[in-house]
């Protein structure tokens, strides 16, 4: 019996020993239990960014002047004790007497049920086929705002599905161009040294010592207001990117610097394999795991910074929207105390942001499988 | 240690230079300049402007040359005279607009830093020496929650937080009282109290940043050889944590001072427009949406400066604090 035991203990070890880096990075990662619930939790939400205009009721553009900063509409089953199955009420407005400002409360009269995978307005699903399909809606006539309205009376919650698109997307944009920035310019710093090294290395210093917020609102500052929606995205993406390919260099050139008096560096050289090829076939693997946890630490930056930018008016603009946008108006304090469901949106940034946290902690703990 | 110090002062004045290079560049990055917007705002008022009045105003204000010209006669100026050039929409002197905020933002800025380290340190040493207690838990919990929450938000939760509960947001970093009468002892418990939220926002990531930090260091310390060998030969507890642990801990947390210093100054900057208070923050927002290039350009080169200042000051203090850094220097 303890034989037994001990045998299967050697074959523990040796499985151990036998798995590649890779394997045990996964196996210690699925041990963070957080950083697992965090990765479901950004699953849903990107899931829902991709089918965005299929579960959002509403587009962007559609607006009811007759639901300005209406509050969210109740979702009821019974109608004077019968059971009719999920509707909604229709929506009155009447004028406060005193402060003049716009009451609504529910029409008992009016009965709106909710209809799945119904027709409404048209989009181009993933920007390849038309459809008009939506997950739910009411029936003609009556309007249903899961999250309230906003000043122009556009249904809150498809905006903020919407706006994820372009929030959620930003992010791993701005950590492609930080990694090609990161691997080229750190890359070229560390593997030749000398003068350029020098360079390189005081302008990276110059850079990281403007602080970020102030650096982004020049550089966003400097975005032509009237560009088409695209090349907002573009370039709203690389000047989030600052963030993180700066660092990202410094940790490549150190690997670099500290890699290329491997002996295996110098068999390769002698062997006679090019620059390039000792680049991206024997150094860069060597610290890949390092880069994609310094990659994702920096993606909750990235989140903030376009958030930030968007509130302040400096980055994406109307037509297109992101939670940034939806958050300008929660800038002052009596629209909040009125219309509190515009805070909806900060706990989705809150979530994000906690969730990629969450997951490159648990990538950091898990970068280093043999500690 | 001397020579390192002067080493390292002396690479101080390039890379200041070089920062003053990179911000003139992105200042005037925007197409167009202060003429273009300056004369759409006062044609949507009504004004008239020939092109000839357009290339008087850029002449005058020096706008018509490439941008190598412009930087070099403002660096000029900057060295010989102090001048940092004039602000468009102050019609003033940028320095005296900056003067005007600049001694109560640094003040804020260090009263935010001095309370980050006062209340992170303890906190991260407590977390460490009492791993997984409720004590450890509750600010691990809070640590990743600030860590996590943009700094504009929070002040946005926390002001509706204040409205709802006691009716005042307290917006601005002075009540009205304060403003009228100017800041006297029977009005310095109203200032304090407004200085609450500004302290939370800004500090609150940097703090729980510094607790992480110091948590993990110190965990890192506690189970070393030394702290066994000190601990075998009856060196007391106190010791061993104050005298080793902590100071080899501290390393990071001394290196990343102007890390924090930049934080500060990106928190403070996006906060203070949220709250409306009195700092640098709100008129770098308007200069650059105006296109008030040198306002703007200074205001960014001060809080380079600063961090830039901080980073020496820090390399100072770590060679004084680890002796290895100032003998890796040596041996060079």
């Amino acid at each position: 019996m303890v034989l037994h035991k001990r045998k299967n203990k050697k074959n523990k070890d040796d499985e151990y020993y036998l798995a590649s880096q890779w394997t045990l990075m996964g196996r210690k990662f699925k041990k963070h239990k957080l950083a697992m619930v965090s990765l479901w939790v950004l699953g849903i939400l990107y899931f829902v960014a991709l089918f965005g205009n299929f579960i959002a009721p509403s587009d962007l553009v559609a607006y009811n002047s007759k639901i300005m900063n209406a509050p969210p509409t109740k979702i009821h089953m019974y109608h004077e004790g019968k059971y009719i199955g999920p509707f909604v009420y229709g929506i009155d407005m009447e004028r406060d007497p005193v402060t003049k400002r716009k009451v609504y409360s529910e029409n008992m009269d009016e009965i709106y049920k909710i209809q799945w995978f119904t027709h409404g307005c048209e989009y181009k699903f993933l920007g390849l086929f038309k459809s008009d399909l939506h997950l739910f809606g009411v029936e003609e006539g009556g309007a249903i705002l899961l999250m309230g309205a906003d000043s122009m009376g556009r249904d809150l919650f498809s905006r903020m599905i919407l706006g994820s698109q372009v929030s959620l997307t930003v992010p791993f944009a701005g950590t492609i161009i930080s990694f090609v920035l990161g691997i080229i310019i750190g890359g070229i710093s560390g593997y030749f040294g000398g003068v350029i090294d020098t360079a390189i290395q005081r302008i990276i210093e110059v850079l990281s010592s403007i602080p970020s917020i102030p650096l982004w609102m020049a550089l966003s500052a400097s975005i032509p207001p009237d560009i088409p929606v695209v090349r907002m995205y573009l370039y709203i993406t690389i000047i989030v990117s600052f963030i993180s390919w700066t660092g990202l260099a410094r940790i490549v050139r150190g690997k670099f610097i500290s890699l290329r008096k491997e002996d295996y560096v110098m068999a390769a050289k002698i062997s006679g394999v090019s620059n390039f090829k000792i680049i991206t076939k024997h150094l860069v693997p060597g610290f890949m795991s390092y880069l994609i946890v310094s990659l994702t630490l920096g993606i909750p930056g990235m989140i903030i910074g376009e958030t930030s930018m968007s509130f302040l008016g400096l980055g994406i603009r109307s037509p297109a929207t992101s939670w940034g946008v939806l958050l300008q108006e929660a800038q002052e304090i009596t629209s909040i105390a009125t219309y509190p469901w515009r805070l909806i949106p900060l706990f989705a940034v809150i979530l994000t942001v906690l969730a990629f946290n969450f997951i490159g902690d648990g990538l950091r703990d898990a970068a280093d499988p043999y500690k | 240690m001397g020579n390192y110090v002067f080493k390292r002062v002396l690479m101080f004045v390039p890379t200041v230079l070089l920062l003053s290079i990179a911000v003139f560049f992105i200042i005037q990055l925007p197409p167009g300049d202060y003429v273009t917007s300056y004369v759409s705002r006062m044609s949507a008022e009504g004004e008239v402007f020939t092109s000839e009045d357009i290339d008087n105003l850029r002449e005058q204000y020096g706008l018509d040359m490439p941008w190598y010209y412009q930087y070099g006669k403002w660096m000029k100026k900057i060295i010989t005279e102090g001048d940092f050039g004039y602000s468009f929409s102050y019609n003033r002197p940028v320095w005296s607009v900056i003067m005007d905020r600049l001694p109560l933002t640094v003040a804020i800025t260090l009263i935010i830093m001095l309370f980050s380290y006062f209340v992170s340190i303890p906190i991260g040493i407590y977390s460490a020496l009492n791993q997984y207690s409720v004590g450890d838990f509750v600010f691990t919990t809070i640590g990743f929650l600030g860590v996590g929450t943009p700094n504009f938000l929070l002040a946005i939760i926390l002001m509706f937080a204040s409205f709802t509960l006691t009716g005042d947001p307290l917006i601005g970093l002075f009540s009205e009282d304060i403003l009228r009468e100017g800041l006297n002892f029977s009005n310095l418990g109203g200032f304090l109290k407004h200085l609450i939220i500004p302290i939370v926002v800004i500090g609150t990531g940097n703090t729980c940043g510094i607790i992480r930090t110091v948590r993990a260091q110190m965990l890192d310390e506690v189970t070393q050889q030394y702290v066994l060998t000190a601990r075998a030969k009856g060196v007391s507890e106190r010791v061993i944590t104050y005298k080793y642990c902590l100071r080899a801990a501290m390393n990071p947390v001394v290196s990343g001072l102007a890390g924090s210093l930049s934080s500060l100054f990106s928190g403070s900057t996006i906060s203070a427009i949220v709250m409306n208070m009195a700092i640098l923050g709100p008129v770098l927002y308007e200069a650059l949406k105006n296109q008030d290039m040198y306002l703007a350009g200074t205001i960014l080169l001060t809080q380079g400066f600063l961090v830039v200042l901080g980073t020496l000051l820090s390399d100072i203090a770590l060679a004084w604090l680890d002796p290895r850094i100032r003998y890796a220097e040596r041996s060079y």
